[in-house]
């Protein structure tokens, strides 16, 4: 074993005792399951589940100079938003390639918070606070831990663990000063699952007391720890990008069908003549959601051709639990990147015959 | 845990003599290790298995594994209903998800697998 080693986060004994299995993940020791991935991806979408994601960091924009930081480093609109309210958005370089997909929440008239994937937070600490232009940047993923709690069953179980104030929350809003367990918690209406859910964050220290008492609050509602198996699984479905995996610094907003999150009309922001240009010219290739005919799973790097030729490479691809079959992603060139389009994946040699399919994979049912 | 009907491979196949046959299948721990089985790819009757080599598939969501053939032999049997079922692998791994049947080559092999209680010893350094 080389490489430093793996830190874990606050609720590693709760994931031992939980009967987590432990495993390495963006210099993060993590649960990848406890019960197992189809039990857990199956309480998130009928009931609920609860992830630790204490891995993800937090870094904080402030000061009068904030807002303006903030739209030059994201593709999204963040002048739009009111103090409570979040969104998604891509972090690109000159390029347009990706930096990280964020999620980033204006916490008051001045102040932003951005939320991070593991595996980029340091490249994301560094590059934001090359940009910075005047923003106060502080990093708060020592002192933060975030719980995820998602699934139908979500409100109701934050409302009995006395969050009831947050369940009136809107999607991708937020609000602090919440209390759970006698902690002070901020809660915002997200999560990475295709559920209605909630994000939970405390400080780093007291997140076991949460843990603890979102589970207590949760079994009568049929909440269950989930892992990362789940995690992976549950947002393939929804169609959620994975950095490192579907977007990456060599893909853009564009062709990772992000075009609705890159707001090419707001000012100048890192990454914009690049995706202009993009868009001028075309966009060669697309990302697509695929199914195959037959059990066998399309796995990251399989070889997608169509008509024999090799066109692409999966970038996602698992057993979806709740749709019973194969599904995957991968880039493709346009004009294939079209439901109904016929592709054939190269699973061990074997090519096996897919069909692209329109985004997400799965929906959830409308209450 | 591991019947003693039986002996074991490094790679957590079991193997069980039956009047010269050989019936193959995976391990409990292997199953509970991979959790969640959708996918599973046998030999066809009549495929030649060299000992130690893949004979076949195993998926589970997470994750695709190579299955290691015991000993060295004819595949004479192949369980048809585990390919279309296979969370039976989750169900009832040292039972009814057997997964083929070989007709040994020599009896050679047979003596490097490991006794259950030597696989037993294996697996409990693994976790």
């Amino acid at each position: 074993m080389t490489g430093p080693p793996l830190r874990p986060t606050p609720l590693y004994e709760a994931h031992l005792a939980a009967g987590g299995r432990m495993v390495p993940f963006a210099g993060w020791e993590m649960p990848v399951q406890y019960a197992g991935i189809g039990d857990e991806h199956q309480a998130v979408r009928t009931h609920a589940g609860l992830f630790d994601v204490s891995h993800m960091g937090e870094i904080r924009l402030e000061g009068p100079r904030a807002l303006d930081a903030v739209q030059r480093l994201i593709t999204n609109d963040a002048s739009r938003l009111a103090v409570g309210q979040g969104l998604y958005s891509p972090m690109c370089l000159p390029s347009g390639g990706i930096v990280d997909d964020l999620t980033v929440f204006r916490t008051d008239e001045a102040a932003y918070l951005i939320v991070v994937n593991a595996a980029r937070h340091a490249v994301d600490l560094a590059w934001i606070q090359e940009h910075a232009a005047g923003a106060t940047v502080r990093d708060l993923s020592d002192e933060t831990a975030l719980l995820a709690l998602q699934g139908p069953r979500a409100a109701a179980i934050l409302d009995a663990a006395g969050g009831g104030a947050a369940t009136g929350l809107p999607a991708y809003h937020c609000a602090g000063g919440q209390t759970i367990a006698g902690v002070r918690c901020a809660v915002s209406r997200t999560g990475y699952t295709g559920e209605d859910g909630f994000e939970i964050a405390c400080p780093w220290d007291a997140a076991p007391a949460v843990w603890a008492a979102l589970l207590e609050a949760g079994r009568a509602h049929g909440l269950i720890p989930a892992g990362l198996g789940a995690r992976d699984t549950l947002r393939l479905e929804a169609g959620y990008m994975l950095y490192g995996n579907d977007i990456d610094e060599q893909t853009t907003p564009l062709e990772a069908r992000l075009g609705w999150t890159v707001k090419l009309e707001k000012e100048a922001f890192i990454g914009r003549d690049a995706l202009l240009r993009q868009k001028a010219r075309g966009i060669a290739r697309r990302i697509a959601g695929f199914e195959t005919a037959e059990r066998a799973i399309p796995r990251q790097h399989c070889a997608i051709r169509s008509d024999g030729r090799p066109v692409g490479e999966v970038t996602s691809g698992t057993f979806a639990p709740t749709l019973r079959r194969p599904v995957g992603l991968g880039y493709v060139p346009t004009a294939l990147a079209t439901p109904g389009a016929a592709l054939e994946i190269d699973i061990r040699g074997r090519s096996v015959a897919a069909t692209v399919v329109r985004l997400p994979f799965y929906r959830r049912p409308k209450t | 845990m591991f019947p003693d009907d039986r002996r074991y491979t490094r790679e957590h196949e079991w193997a069980r003599r039956e009047d010269g046959r050989v019936r193959v299948g995976i391990t409990q721990f292997a199953a509970e290790r991979l959790s969640d089985i959708v996918f599973v790819e046998l030999p066809k009757v009549g495929a030649d298995l060299k000992a130690t080599q893949p004979f076949g598939v195993i998926e589970s969501v997470k994750a695709a594994s190579d299955l290691y053939a015991p000993v060295s032999g004819r595949v004479v049997e192949v369980n048809q209903q585990l390919v279309d079922s296979p969370e039976m692998i989750n169900q009832d791994p040292h039972g009814a998800a057997w997964m083929i049947v070989l007709e040994a080559a020599s009896d050679a092999e047979w003596d490097q697998l490991l006794d259950a209680a030597a696989y037993a010893d294996l697996v409990s350094g693994e976790h």
